[in-house]
């Protein structure tokens, strides 16, 4: 059986733990473990987190009321820019990354990752990157402040213009050889009957996903490298007075742009299809149907990028085109929102943290997903864009979204990595008051938004102060229900007395749940003997 | 007009509720529109707008919203029903199935219907916006950091010459959204109506039942131009000239911002159209053009922005 392989093969016999002899900085700073980096991302994605969160509490304190109480209108918009450029770069794109480290080689049963030196690179590079971002703060001219996309002429007026693009070719690099090294990884390293078309939702999401990286990390490199020259080389690529053209920059940034925001939803929608069936004990609804829809998705977000324009000026057969392209997304989306709730249905539910998270993922991110399709309808959009209302759509799909569906798979797989279970009383105490307070943060910001209050604005009528105010009460509280997740995950892996099992929970199938918890440091040094019976989707006919 | 059922009023709460009330179909929104169409306390929906275009984006909202709260509902519903009915704790037992082809072909085409209807009301929509022939008068709009400029073009088939202004933050608001600047921006007010960011000095004042083109651009940054009640907004992008259109059915001072990010002033640069009968225009057009040196707007009571005017001008030939 695997859980023997895995023990079997090593020099020191009873002392599987190899990484004991070395001291901590050969083990966290020079490793090439797949479960040590994993646990590395997602330790400095939690960081970010919290420096992205705290940036968040700015702006809403901020925005508590009418008037400025607080700071400048120029940092403010420093603190949106950073608090957006922390939590996608730094928060949620590494969490996924150190889940697909430690998760993808034990579910496809591999012993590793298939480059494990590059995997080092491509985790150490995001400190260096965000050390140069965020020390932007503290400089002469302060951090960037045109917002996260760096629209020209706007973000060319800012004296940190260099520092922000070599932090992101930083993280571009990063992202681009944590891409190379999943796909190989999957493509190459799948113990013997694990199928392509066997391996679990996460997997697949994760291999879709690491293409989407690869296509358009190197396009924004492209076009913040042309911001660089623009500033600094006198080239004239947005520049009107000298031939160039201000909308190019939007067009390219969006070709990136929007596969961006499904390489941050895409892996959650794989977390939520291992979840979901594990806590309803019964298998994914249309498996191959789920697979098909990540992969159309996929392909559909390269076509749609100028739903993010439409109060450019487009012509009008470009409006259509790329309105009728977004709404087709609402499809591929809907089956898989009706097949998370087809697998709930017959099955034998129970509910824990994980999936508690996961059910409010579903609904929290459909929600997310019909504010969207609003959003795409052109002469609606005429009115939604760039007001609040867009805000609460994104952050519909990326808080309760992606942010939730990472927290699922900390609190779904942490008994795995750490061999403890986690309290399941402050557990469920972290979820209900993020789902409570969320909802308080982020509802009635489709109101504002609706009303016509414009995003990224430090202070605004007296009009809009109610539902600000509720807004930024809902905000610091889910700010500081986030302190409980970090509790939790102190007590989990330091203080915890519970043992936790192999299985973990009941209804858990797939390789790595096949593995002794904790996870020994090596697994799988000698493939696994796959058996379809333990897979989750080990009999695929559909 | 017919989308009056789904609660062009009935959703909006505060003093207005009484007008909710009372108020049923066309008559009572054109009587409450001026005043609607400005952002409320408590507003929970679009404005209906106040032009010959605007209750596209509103019907169009309403309609895309029921669909969404019905498919909501279903699909919610059907979670819960599962949630309560499949439990363990209820000793329920998990079935084998994983698979069902009538109900996926059903569920993926149902959507694809739905999306026809509403893409279809869309697109009609969007030519009607795009359509900007047969304007009876144009005005320039361009955005500076942090003000607006507003020429006007033509009238009536007649070019217009020199009547062209800056339009930017009024003195109180400007006062008082300093930071720790101790004043009330409840106190921001214009008879009943509190403006506290939502004032100019000079207005850009233009006729009623008049399709006015606009011409959009910019001078240094990207900006945007958005006024709720007109029903849209258009980016003011240097080098680019966007072209849009309005036609207001009803008098009013129509209030709205910039909505694309321009710098620390962003903010701080709101637009004020005031709609005026076409006796009015005509007349206020006149008095604009009898002094030899532009003037500005009526409403003016602080110098005229002439020397930005003057230096900005000769700049903006160039952009062409």
């Amino acid at each position: 059986m695997a859980h023997a392989a895995t023990h079997d093969q090593h020099h020191h016999d009873g002392h599987d733990e190899h990484h004991e002899h070395l001291n901590f900085f050969q083990r966290w700073v020079m490793s090439t473990n797949h479960k040590d980096i994993g646990t590395l991302y997602l330790v400095f994605s939690l960081l970010m987190f919290f420096i992205g969160g705290s940036f968040a509490m700015v702006i809403r304190a901020e925005l508590f009321k009418p008037g400025l109480q607080l700071v400048q209108p120029y940092f403010f918009n420093e603190m949106t820019t950073m608090h957006a450029l922390v939590m996608i770069f730094g928060a949620v794109m590494p969490a996924f990354v150190g889940l697909g480290n430690w998760m993808i080689p034990l579910m496809v049963g591999a012993p590793d990752m298939a480059l494990p030196r590059m995997n080092n690179l491509s985790f150490w590079i995001l400190p260096f990157a965000f050390a140069l971002l965020l020390s932007t703060l503290f400089l002469p001219g302060g951090g960037p402040a045109g917002g996260w996309t760096m629209y020209p002429p706007l973000s060319l007026q800012s004296a940190s213009t260099a520092y922000v693009v070599f932090a992101i070719h930083l993280m571009g690099i990063s992202s681009i050889m944590g891409a190379i090294n999943i796909i190989a990884t999957i493509l190459n390293m799948r113990a013997p009957g694990m199928d392509l078309l066997k391996m679990p939702v996460f997997v697949w999401s994760w291999l879709i996903t690491a293409f989407l990286l690869i296509a358009v990390m190197p396009v924004l490199a492209g076009a913040v490298t042309m911001l660089l020259t623009d500033k600094y080389f006198n080239t004239h690529f947005f520049d009107a007075a000298g031939g160039g053209d201000p909308v190019l920059f939007q067009h390219v940034f969006w070709f990136f742009g929007h596969p961006e925001v499904y390489i941050m939803i895409l892996p959650a929608f794989g977390i939520i299809s291992e979840i979901i069936p594990t806590f309803a004990r019964k298998p994914i609804f249309g498996y191959k149907a789920m697979v098909f829809a990540i992969a159309s998705i996929a392909f559909l977000s390269f076509i749609v990028w100028a739903h993010h324009m439409f109060a450019v000026g487009l012509p009008l057969g470009a409006e259509i085109f790329f309105m009728y392209a977004t709404m087709l997304i609402a499809v591929p989306t809907g089956v898989k929102v009706f097949n998370w709730v087809a697998t709930m249905w017959g099955g034998s539910m129970t509910f824990e943290t994980p999936m508690l998270f996961a059910v409010a993922f579903v609904i929290l991110f459909t929600i997310g997903g019909f504010s969207g399709l609003m959003l795409a309808l052109v002469p609606a959009d005429f009115q939604y864009h760039d007001t609040y209302f867009v805000v609460a759509h994104f952050h519909y799909v990326l808080v309760t979204g992606a942010i939730f569906a990472i927290i699922a798979a900390t609190y779904y797989w942490i008994p795995k990595w750490t061999g403890h279970m986690y309290s399941e009383f402050w557990g469920k105490l972290h979820f209900w008051n993020s789902v409570v307070w969320v909802n308080v943060l982020f509802f009635p910001q489709h109101f504002l938004g609706l009303a016509g209050m414009p995003r990224r604005i430090p202070d605004y009528n007296v009009a809009f102060a109610n539902f600000n105010m509720i807004s930024s009460i809902g905000g610091f509280l889910f700010g500081a229900s986030q302190l409980i997740f970090l509790g939790v995950l102190i007590h989990c892996v330091w203080f915890s007395k519970k043992k936790a099992t192999d299985r973990v929970w009941e209804g858990a199938k797939g390789l790595e749940w096949t593995v002794p918890s904790p996870a020994p440091h090596h697994t799988f040094s000698i493939a696994p003997v796959v058996h379809d019976e333990e897979l989750a989707h080990g009999h695929v006919e559909d | 007009m017919t989308a009056g059922g789904i609660g062009k009023h009935g959703i909006r709460v505060g003093k207005h509720f009484k007008h909710a009330i009372g108020a049923l179909g066309l008559a009572s929104s054109l009587i409450g529109s001026a005043v609607l169409a400005n952002p409320q306390p408590g507003q929970l929906n679009l404005t209906p707008g106040v032009t010959t275009y605007s209750e596209v984006p509103y019907e169009l909202n309403n309609y895309s919203l029921i669909v969404c709260v019905v498919i909501g509902i279903l699909v919610f519903g059907a979670m819960f029903i599962a949630m309560f009915r499949f439990r363990k704790s209820r000793g329920a037992v998990p079935e084998k199935w994983s698979h069902n082809t009538t109900l996926e072909i059903v569920w993926t085409a149902i959507p694809v219907v739905i999306l026809v209807c509403l893409a279809w009301l869309a697109t009609d929509g969007l030519k009607k916006f795009s359509d900007t022939t047969g304007s009876q008068m144009t005005v320039k709009v361009t955005g500076y950091q942090w003000k607006w400029r507003y020429d006007y073009v033509d009238y009536l088939g007649k070019p217009i010459s020199h009547v062209d202004f800056m339009s930017r933050l009024d003195d109180r608001s400007n006062a008082t959204r300093q930071l720790d600047s101790g004043l009330d921006p409840y106190a921001v007010k214009v008879g009943d109506e509190n403006t506290y960011l939502l004032d100019v000095d000079h207005p850009l004042v233009v006729p009623i039942n008049t399709k006015i083109r606009f011409v959009i651009t910019a001078d240094d940054v990207i900006h945007s131009w958005f006024v709720p009640a007109l029903g849209w907004k258009m980016d003011a992008i240097p080098g680019v000239v966007n072209a849009a259109w309005t036609n207001i059915k009803v008098p009013g001072v129509y209030r709205g911002q910039c909505a694309e990010l321009c710098g620390q002033d962003h903010g701080f640069m709101p637009i004020v159209v005031k709609a005026v009968s076409q006796q009015d225009f005509a007349k206020w057009l006149a008095d604009q053009q009898k002094p030899a040196t532009p003037a500005p707007a009526p409403a003016s009571t602080a110098a005229v922005p002439a020397q930005a005017t003057a230096q900005l001008a000769p700049k903006q030939n160039s952009q062409g």
